[in-house]
């Protein structure tokens, strides 16, 4: 069981915030594992420009950083800014890593005028080369993501002794998005790439529990035809994916994404305003089908943040907060921790039919409905 | 010696002991009611005059040498056109417990003499193999335990329905939502399809306890069940009924009753639930269909359209001035649009190492909904044994090589692969089901195990029975003959058909129950199964366990 909190704010704050509601969730994981996203980033001692992709992950040694910084050079990147993370050793007890890096880049010249598309095709392309580079290499090299303003961080271990290895409490980063998740070893081998948060093409989601149709969704995934589909050491993965693939690859808005992963029965369709259409989604979709028991924490590049259950609904997940911050974490202790001054009763535990959306306004949160009309010209 | 022309010996000539069924009969409990001989369908018991030694054992007696009684017995014909063929339909009867057939387990001659007059032996029945078959040895191992736990099969909800018909892509599905293009029509049902038997080759009986057995499953139940018709149409009173939904009408190379039911057409209250192109069987592939001339009756011949009591043999393949690949297009778009694009049309073929080209031609056919792969073990009405036997090819690595190649195109489950041929066999029908459905299949179709279960067939593999060919079936299934269908009461199979549905159903949650499963079919969930036999294992690229 895996343990899950995000929080989103106006004001940027710590990711050790966060890892500290990780540890009130403590009992339940076994801490084989932390990832971390931020988004809406602030560094102590440089002013970022969020236009800048940054690309992060671990250099395992300096044969690794060496080939990193060659081909990042050699592919037309201009190095802006190295973060360099205080680090205090005495709490790495795993392997000893090199080098843990976020490293700011300007886009190569030819890429400078081009059309969204292109960039953002052009910085998976790097990522995966660099991971690809780094599994020739014995695995020397891991790059988890390489998008404007997102920084991830995933290593094995408790989430406070990362957050201390990191020295994450020393205000040197800030986001205004943070999720992290503690994972538990499931029957898929501890592995970075395993780590939640996964990320594709500026979309991150983390979940709990286990996708038991992960195989057939992923032999789908597999067959199509964008390289983005990879990896796959998790079976969580799907689902940022299938959250990619709804938004990007189908165009179709967030609230579609349900409607995808736990379609209404035909039964419920035939009541529904659009049933025509969502029955032909359903259908259409089939394939993508999940089945949990999960709760889908998630963000997008707008600093959207959202919160999906998975139809059986056996991993209840919180949402609370305030004007301005919100938290989401999958035990109620979780929110507690990350927004001790919100009123209780005010959070809210979505049923298997909702998404929660908090948009990047964080004015409220929205809670929509699978059973209500649905937002596409398209479908009216 | 004996002369030799006061022994009867002919070459054909067989003692009790050669037949395939030995009858053991009792004469201390017969009481000569005479059921038995008038229920054997194969007239193989007769009565006979026997002569029996009285030994003369009074002591007291100086008086010496034996007495001897006469008495009625009952045996068996040894002759190969009433040789026994198990059915056991004496000793159902009989109320004594006097009589009943054994397995000849010592050496069956009749295996040689079966082609008398110069005929080659048909049967009905299956491919004649026994024991576990390969989709029996197929384990559910992947149990949701630790991280998760199993859903509870009782209590949970589970979507357990499979879609028939041609998936788009979701791209091509929202692009044509935006343009008003043709979405293909898809129906939602039971993944458990009763499988193509013909009003033909079944009694008029049987069929209407089938149907009426799933318009119960459908209307009361709620479990999706749709039959196919099988070649030879469809009565015309059920073609202008509102159960046509639940029909899949079945067209094959002969075309029997279709000009029925294409005349029914304006007349048709609602759509059937699809149109299946047969091209191939798996019991008799390159054979077509055979309704031998006993089973012509009066009825049949009406609604086929042809005379009364002649044989009714289907051409091998459709008849065509085209290519064949031409062909099947266009019969599969002539048919759509039949229909007014409005009901999946799909092919059946037998199970063979070319399915894969069928199945990548139905990929560039938009109308095309979905493959029908039907393997060396399904069963058949009418067929030579040297086709049921040993020509085909099993349906397990065949169905699991098309899905693998339609997820190699990343099409999987596109054009759903549908699975036939064996399936629960030796009863383990869910099991069967699953198994296939865990290696691909989107649905599986069962005919035979829906006769012994629903009707209480009596045919099995050690080829008990299977004279379903000739129309004496004892049971009434496969019979015209009222005096043997009448036997079968339509309400009791319509009530089997109820129960069996309900317990598949069951059974299906709990498989998918420990799975973690309940949000749509396990299609293509090969995590999920292993087999106990390494070359199985890596054929069908699934675990090996042991
Ligand atoms: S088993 Fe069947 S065929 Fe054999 S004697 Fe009995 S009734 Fe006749
Ligand atoms: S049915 Fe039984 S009792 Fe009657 S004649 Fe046959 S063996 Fe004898
Ligand atoms: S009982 Fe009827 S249907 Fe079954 S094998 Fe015998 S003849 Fe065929």
């Amino acid at each position: 069981m895996c343990r899950l909190a995000l929080k989103t704010a106006n004001e940027p704050f710590s990711p050790y915030e966060v890892l500290e509601a990780m540890e009130a969730m403590k009992e339940g994981y076994d801490g084989s594992g932390l990832g971390l996203l931020l988004r809406g980033l602030e560094f102590e001692d440089f002013k970022y420009n969020p236009r800048f992709p940054i690309l992060s992950g671990i250099a395992e040694n300096k044969k690794s950083w060496k080939r990193l910084d060659q081909f990042m050079e050699e592919r037309g990147y201009e190095l802006k800014y190295d973060h360099k993370f205080h680090m205090d050793r005495s709490h790495m007890d795993g392997k000893d890593r090199y080098r843990y890096f976020l490293r700011a880049y300007r886009m190569p010249e030819e890429f400078q005028g081009k059309a969204m598309e292109d960039r953002e095709g052009e910085l998976m392309q790097t990522r995966l080369a660099l991971r690809k580079d780094g599994e020739a290499h014995g695995g020397d090299l891991s790059v988890f993501s390489f998008w404007p303003d997102v920084a991830m961080i995933k290593e094995v271990g408790w989430p406070l002794q990362v957050g201390n290895l990191l020295s994450l409490h020393d205000g040197q980063i800030k986001s205004r998005v943070c999720m992290a998740q503690g994972r538990q070893n499931t029957n898929y081998g501890i592995n970075l790439y395993a780590c939640h948060p996964f990320f594709v093409q500026g979309i991150s989601t983390m979940t709990n529990g286990e996708n038991t149709a992960f195989v057939p969704i992923r032999d789908w995934l597999l067959g199509r035809p964008f390289e983005g589909y990879m990896g796959y050491q998790s079976d969580s993965e799907v689902f940022t994916h299938i959250l990619h693939y709804t938004l990007k690859q189908l165009k179709l808005p967030l609230q579609a994404y349900k409607h995808v992963i736990t379609p209404l029965s035909l039964k419920e369709l035939e009541a529904h305003p659009q049933g025509d259409f969502l029955r032909g989604l359903r259908n259409a979709c089939k394939r993508l089908i999940i089945d949990g028991p999960n709760a889908v924490i998630g963000t997008l590049p707008d600093e959207t943040c959202l919160l999906v259950m998975d139809h059986k609904k056996l991993r209840p997940s919180t949402v609370g907060g305030r004007e301005g911050v919100w938290a989401i974490a999958s035990e109620m202790c979780g929110v507690d921790a990350m927004i001790p001054d919100r009123d209780p009763s005010l959070d809210f535990q979505p049923m298997r039919e909702h998404t929660v959306i908090i948009p990047p306004d964080r004015k409220e949160f929205e809670i929509w409905s699978q059973f209500d009309q649905f937002p596409l010209s398209l479908a009216a | 010696m004996v002369p030799i022309r006061s022994v009867p010996i002919e070459p054909g000539s067989l003692t009790y002991h050669d037949l395939p069924w030995i009858i053991e009969h009792r004469e201390d409990r017969c009481t000569l009611c005479g059921q038995c001989t008038s229920v054997c369908p194969k007239e193989c018991l007769h009565l006979t005059y026997r002569r029996q030694r009285m030994p003369n054992l009074d002591v007291l007696s100086s008086k010496r040498g034996s007495e001897y009684r006469t008495f009625v017995g009952i045996r068996q014909k040894t002759d190969m056109t009433h040789s026994c063929i198990g059915c056991g339909m004496c000793a159902m009867v009989c109320p004594n417990e006097a009589i009943t057939p054994t397995l000849n387990t010592v050496e069956n001659r009749t295996l040689f003499l079966n082609n008398q007059k110069g005929e080659a032996y048909k049967r009905g029945g299956r491919r004649n193999t026994s024991g576990p078959t390969l989709l029996d040895r197929i384990m559910f191992d992947r149990i949701s335990m630790l991280t998760d736990p199993a859903l509870d099969a009782g209590r949970h909800e589970f979507t357990v329905s499979t879609t028939l018909g041609r998936i788009l892509s979701p791209e091509e599905y929202l692009k044509r939502k935006a343009n008003g293009g043709w979405i293909p029509p898809t129906r939602e049902i039971f993944p458990f399809v009763i499988g193509s038997m013909s009003f033909g080759a079944l009694s008029p009986n049987m069929w209407l306890g089938l149907l009426q057995g799933v318009a119960y499953c459908n209307e009361v139940l709620g479990i999706p069940v749709v039959m196919c018709t099988g070649e030879g149409g469809c009565p015309p009173w059920v073609l202008k009924s509102p159960y046509l939904k639940y029909i899949i009408l079945q067209i094959a190379s002969g075309y029997f009753g279709w000009d029925e039911i294409i005349r029914a057409i304006p007349e048709m209250q609602c759509n059937p639930a699809a149109i299946e192109i047969k091209y191939g069987q798996g019991a008799k592939p390159g054979d077509g269909g055979l309704l031998m001339w006993y089973k012509v009756s009066e009825l049949i011949a009406r609604l086929r359209g042809v005379p009364e009591g002649v044989d009714l043999p289907s051409p091998p393949v459709h008849q065509t001035l085209y290519s064949i690949e031409e062909s099947v297009m266009k019969m599969i778009q002539t048919l759509s649009m039949a229909f007014d694009h409005k009901v999946p049309v799909y092919p059946k073929i037998s199970a063979s190492t070319s399915a894969k080209s069928v199945l990548n031609n139905l990929v560039r056919n938009p109308y095309a909904g979905g493959l029908l792969i039907d393997g060396i073990d399904g069963g058949t009405g009418a067929a030579y044994n040297v086709s049921m036997d040993a020509t085909g090819h099993p349906v397990a690595s065949n169905v699991r090589e098309c899905y693998l190649d339609l997820a190699a195109q990343g099409m999987q489950n596109e054009v759903p692969i549908y699975a036939a041929g064996g399936v629960g066999q030796n009863g383990n029908v869910a099991q069967n089901g699953m198994a296939l459905v865990m290696l691909g299949a989107s649905a599986v179709h069962i005919g035979k195990y829906i006769m012994q279960a629903t009707a209480g067939c009596l045919g099995n593999e050690q080829n008990r029975c299977n004279v379903c060919n000739v129309g004496i079936c004892p049971k009434g299934i496969t019979s015209q003959n009222i005096k043997l269908y009448r036997r079968l009461d339509p309400d009791k199979v319509a009530q089997r058909v109820a129960e069996t549905f309900m317990a598949i159903q069951t059974d299906v949650k709990k498989i998918m129950a420990p799975l973690g499963r309940s949000q749509s079919l396990p299609i293509g969930m090969s995590d999920a199964i292993g087999i106990n036999d390494k070359d199985a294992a890596d054929r069908l690229q699934i675990k090996y366990v042991c």
